[in-house]
């Protein structure tokens, strides 16, 4: 399809590393990670904390550190994102809008880094901090000034004033509680429907099915499961094991959970990252697991593809 | 606020008279233990033995060193607090004015010298720390570790020899020409023989600097705002100034009003080296030959310039930092 804005296909993302002196090896924090995401559309992209979801913002960004190395296909209005171009777009089409007071200069007041070193820019700096209710005394605050909720609006407000056509949000939500956390993502809700791309990285699942309009799942930094929102509002919709399991975790669905944890990146097994919980587990999620397309969005699940097989 | 202020002030003082009470009481005490001999050391040995016990006996009684330590101590501290430091044993003279004309000598020196490090080592620590383990940070690393762990004074005898000795494009010590009225001396002639024990006391004091401000540049570079920044398209460029230099700053500038204790430190030695009359060679020379009141009046002197330093950075750090500032209005 040549509608999406931004399309992210078996993105690969692993560091260099050195351990016990001089052996060097890689870590392999993504790999496979198929994310898209169309003009006008919010996309969530759900995984637990370790499943590499800051680091697909970065990687998009451009902005990974030197030791990593990407491998895989970003495109962004149908042409591949190289680093040049995405020196030339970030900041301006596409912007990110990290997650927390650390990302904003702790000496620098906020109306000068809402402006982002542009001159001229007093008014859209004005306007875009009272579009989400701070008025101009805000400009005058330093970052250690600001509660938890306004840092929110301010790197919210820094995204505003580019008019981007593609914002990347990097866990907009962790310490606000529910009613702020809700607003913030109506914020970006808004700027999808004025025509942006949003791509919202979260490990709120339940958050994110409030106004996302497509779920996307991780896990061990690897898509298992693409989705629409309503295939989230029964188990029978969803395919793999993993997204039903996180759809029996939510309070409304019994708060049940599945025992172990996410395997460490280095420990990571071959094929499905879900093996070593899943209960369903066959000799085939041992190797390599295609994605494959659902009617609802796509799979990565051996099961899928026939009531035979389960 | 006023109110506060004035308390903030007064407590600084008050720190500053503890810290030279208890800086006069500690090089009072050693010196009281040294083993050289006030008399022996400024009579000489030979003087001493030529004459009869009892003129020796009169000696010491004239000077005073018969007296008890503890009695010593406070018949100085007295005189001190009413604003006598007292007569050089070793030149005769008021010890205010010797220290006056040293200081004199030294400001310049000490003052260039911690101007040029601190600059320098600035520049190279921001060069450095923009990249970490490009050729810029391996050179200034390299450079500062060599230095770091070269005594100050084997560089001022480096110089010595390369500049003066074999080039003789600068003069091998002093302040001022030999065979020159005082009248005579120009400001060239004074610039030209400050400028070896000065390249001597910077180089030391760059390494320092350049490592501490390195550091603090390379945590800037990793940190979260200048990957925003340069999420946001920022050039390498605009966030050195935008940002990196902005957060430098502050803990630079503490460090260079920290750091005036190394330079006189360093002050002691190079100055020895190129029998430069500043006020680390008296310091020396009173040291050796047993001058207490010139000593002690160095040593009060230097601690009160040291810790004025450190209060200014103290202050500078309040008045600059929008957090602290903050803080204290809070508190």
């Amino acid at each position: 399809m040549g509608e999406y804005l931004l399309e992210v296909k078996g993105l690969s993302v692993s560091f260099c590393q050195y351990e016990k002196g001089w052996k060097r090896s890689r870590i392999q924090v993504i790999r496979e990670l198929t994310v898209s995401v169309r003009t006008g559309e919010m996309v969530a992209v759900v995984g637990a904390s370790g499943s590499g979801k800051s680091l697909l913002a970065h990687g998009i960004m451009g902005v990974l550190p030197y030791n990593a190395s990407v491998s895989g296909e970003i495109r962004y209005q149908g042409e591949i994102l190289t680093e040049k171009k995405i020196r030339q777009l970030r900041g301006k089409e596409i912007v990110l809008v990290p997650q927390s007071v650390s990302y904003l200069d702790p000496l620098m007041k906020v109306g000068k880094q809402v402006e982002n070193g542009k001159k001229g820019r007093t008014g859209q700096c004005r306007e875009a901090l009272g579009r989400y209710g701070l008025g101009p005394e805000t400009e005058q605050l330093y970052p250690f000034q600001l509660s938890g909720g306004m840092t929110r609006r301010v790197l919210i407000s820094t995204a505003v004033i580019e008019k981007p056509k593609l914002v990347i949000a990097d866990e907009p939500t962790p310490g606000l509680h529910l009613e702020a956390a809700r607003r913030v993502l109506g914020h970006f809700r808004e700027m999808a429907d004025e025509g942006a791309g949003v791509l919202l990285i979260t490990h709120d699942l339940e958050l994110a099915l409030q106004t996302a309009d497509r779920v996307v799942v991780l896990y061990g930094g690897m898509t298992v499961e693409e989705a629409d929102r309503e295939a989230f509002q029964q188990e029978e919709t969803l395919f793999h094991p993993y997204s039903r399991a996180l759809y029996r975790a939510m309070p409304e669905h019994g708060f049940s959970f599945v025992p172990g944890s996410q395997p460490y990146v280095k420990e990571m097994p071959e094929g499905c990252p879900y093996q070593t919980r899943c209960r369903e587990v066959k000799e085939s999620c041992r190797k390599f697991v295609p994605l494959r397309k659902t009617e609802r969005g796509s799979v990565r699940c051996v099961l899928w593809g026939g009531e035979e097989s389960r | 606020m006023a109110a506060e202020r004035g308390i903030w002030i007064g407590k600084q003082l008050f720190r500053m008279m503890v810290l030279l009470g208890a800086v006069t009481v500690a090089v009072f005490a050693l010196l009281s233990v040294s083993p050289i001999d006030p008399l022996t050391a400024n009579v000489g040995q030979t003087a001493l033995g030529s004459m009869s016990p009892e003129q020796v006996e009169k000696l010491r009684e004239y000077w005073g060193t018969d007296q008890p330590a503890l009695s010593r101590f406070l018949a100085w501290a007295g005189d001190f607090i009413r604003g006598d430091m007292g007569t050089s044993l070793l030149y005769r003279r008021p010890v205010k004015e010797i220290i006056w004309e040293r200081f004199l000598n030294s400001v310049w020196l000490m003052g260039s010298a911690w101007v040029l490090s601190g600059v320098i080592g600035f520049g190279l620590g921001i060069l450095a720390g923009r990249k970490q383990g490009g050729v810029a940070d391996r050179l200034v690393t390299g450079y500062c570790m060599l230095i770091a762990s070269t005594p100050a004074f084997w560089i001022a005898m480096i110089l010595l020899l390369i500049f003066a000795v074999h080039l003789q494009w600068l003069p091998i010590g002093l302040a001022v020409p030999i065979g020159v009225a005082a009248e005579q001396v120009t400001a060239a002639d004074r610039i030209s023989h400050m400028v070896l024990p000065a390249a001597a006391l910077s180089l030391t004091g760059i390494s320092n600097i350049a490592m501490h401000t390195r550091q603090k540049m390379a945590e800037v570079m990793e940190s979260d705002y200048v990957l925003f920044a340069r999420a946001r398209g920022e050039t390498e460029r605009s966030i050195i100034w935008r940002h990196g230099i902005r957060n430098v700053a502050l803990p630079a500038l503490t460090l260079q009003f920290a750091s005036i204790s190394e330079i006189f430190g360093g002050s002691v030695l190079v100055e020895q080296v190129f029998s430069y009359p500043g006020l680390g060679q008296t310091a020396v020379t009173a040291g050796l030959g047993s001058d207490v009141p010139l000593l002690m009046g160095v040593t009060v002197i230097t601690a009160a310039i040291v810790f004025g330093g450190n209060a200014v950075a103290n202050i500078l750090y309040g008045l600059v930092d929008p957090r602290m500032k903050n803080r204290r209005k809070k508190s």
